[in-house]
């Protein structure tokens, strides 16, 4: 495989669109990206006179401030715009935002949204790229970088490590994105949740599927958990909070069936005693508190690498 | 296409300009270089190698690339970034005498953004410029503090420098 030298796409919608070497690309240029964090002014001026719309019409901590993070130490101009106070509340359609905000003439639009799909109907109609951070239950494509980054940094490599993710498989963005990347990647992936919460048909992607915790975790290079989403549960998938901590909830014995130098991934916000035991997210396994210092250098990566032009 | 500089002159050049920076420094304890990706980088740890075989001293050495500073960098929308290589200065630059190393000055921008870079590192004492070749044409106030050979060029040549690290061969061309 080798490092693509630019983004096919002016737009980051998926990891599904996104080629082996493409990924290597935005790997290698977080990596340099990592390195502003350490220095006495962590700013560059890189980005300065291009504007970044932060579009959240899905409730975000993290996502957003580590996008806002990034995009100020790219020297970008930001505007956020969250739905509770705008005319999104008032009724506008997501089209009609969005060519509101097109008026404006902003070079790149970060957006999240609860409907799968809708960075892609953004794509059509707006000029800026459009870097999706999160679309329902379809891709959240930073975060999948994020991850494969941390790995990369522990463990050197990606290809052949054995990825344990297990959760609520049902409903997780992280999860449809993690799979694209590792699998293009060339990493096995092992799936472990809840009957209830397993999608039909994941097994025809070419991942072991499980319901057994233990067997998911015996041998695992890196054991990333998902969060139990109780926003999204609109049915009954889950008898209990305890009952699923005792069958899904990874505690410090079960990663005693690990490989020894295993990690523990969390995208976040995690709950405690639901799907993580405090030991293992405070233990020596955890890298949860470096995914969140790496996303800022991925992100920054994602929006210099598209803010180029396109290949020619 | 012309050499201009062979081996054996690209060689005694740095071995002057060790010289010259031990001349003027007096003294070797405040001072660390910085190379400028690609080619400062091997040039600037030859330096640190003549450095340290004249006065048994190992002064540190840093690697800047200026990518993110371009002032052209957002100017051109059609084509790819360019790719961002790492910036490795693992020392305190505050009250140190910078020696920042380019294979060739030209305009003076790819300068312009090194400082500026290096600034973003903290306080330097001060900043001197070591360059293999001048080759004139300045577009900002720049000078070289150490030049490894004076090259008068027009606009419309290039100038390429080989070095053994990254192309096999110490050479530097002049091609129409």
């Amino acid at each position: 495989m080798t490092t693509a030298t630019a983004l096919k796409s002016r737009h980051l919608l998926g990891i599904e669109e996104l080629d082996a070497g493409e990924i290597e690309l935005i790997l290698e240029t977080a990596l340099a990206m990592k390195e502003v964090a350490g220095r006495a002014v962590k700013k560059v001026p890189t980005l300065r006179g291009r504007t970044v719309v932060n579009l959240f019409f899905e409730s975000s901590t993290r996502t957003r401030m580590s996008f806002e993070l990034a995009e100020k130490r790219l020297s970008a101009d930001t505007l956020g715009m969250t739905t509770v106070g705008s005319s999104v509340s008032k009724g506008e359609t997501l089209s009609d935002t969005a060519r509101t905000i097109e008026a404006m003439a902003p070079d790149m639009i970060v957006m999240r949204h609860a409907s799968s799909g809708a960075p892609h109907q953004l794509a059509r109609v707006c000029k800026a790229s459009i870097i999706n951070a999160g679309d329902g239950t379809h891709e959240h494509p930073t975060q999948a970088l994020l991850d494969a980054f941390t790995i990369k940094e522990r463990k050197g490599r990606l290809a052949g490590l054995r990825v344990a993710i297990v959760g609520d498989l049902l409903h997780s963005r992280v999860l449809r994105s993690n799979l694209h990347l590792l699998r293009k990647m060339g990493a096995s992936i092992v799936v472990c949740g809840p009957a209830t919460l397993i999608p039909p048909g994941l097994e025809t992607l070419g991942v072991e599927v499980t319901t057994h915790l233990d067997d998911a975790v015996t041998g695992a290079d890196v054991v990333m958990m998902l969060r139990v989403q109780h926003e999204r549960m609109h049915g009954l998938f889950l008898p209990s909070v305890r009952e699923y901590f005792k069958l899904f909830g990874l505690t410090p014995e079960r990663m005693l069936l690990a490989a020894d130098d295993a990690i523990v991934m969390h995208p976040g916000p995690m709950n405690r005693g639901v799907e993580i035991d405090s030991a293992v997210a405070d233990g020596r396994w955890s890298v949860i508190l470096e995914q969140v210092a790496n996303g800022v250098a991925v992100r920054m990566a994602v929006l210099y690498l598209l803010a180029g032009g396109e290949e020619t | 296409m012309a050499v201009v500089m062979d081996a054996d002159r690209v060689s005694r050049s740095l071995t002057r300009i060790a010289h010259e920076i031990l001349e003027r420094n007096r003294g070797v304890e405040d001072l660390a270089l910085v190379g400028i990706r690609a080619r400062g980088v091997p040039l600037a740890a030859r330096i640190a190698g003549h450095l340290k075989d004249l006065t048994k001293f190992d002064v540190p050495v840093g690697t800047l690339d200026i990518t993110l500073y371009r002032d052209d960098l957002m100017i051109h929308a059609v084509g790819p970034q360019p790719v961002i290589r790492r910036t490795e200065i693992p020392f305190s630059i505050d009250d140190r005498v910078i020696l920042l190393v380019d294979d060739v000055l030209f305009t003076g921008r790819t300068i312009r953004a090194a400082l500026d870079a290096l600034i973003d590192f903290g306080r330097p004492r001060a900043i001197q410029l070591v360059a293999l070749v001048d080759r004139g044409h300045r577009e900002l106030p720049i000078r070289a503090d150490y030049v490894g050979r004076n090259i008068p060029t027009s606009r419309q040549q290039s100038v390429q420098v080989r070095l053994l690290e990254l192309d096999g061969r110490d050479e530097v061309e002049v091609e129409e």
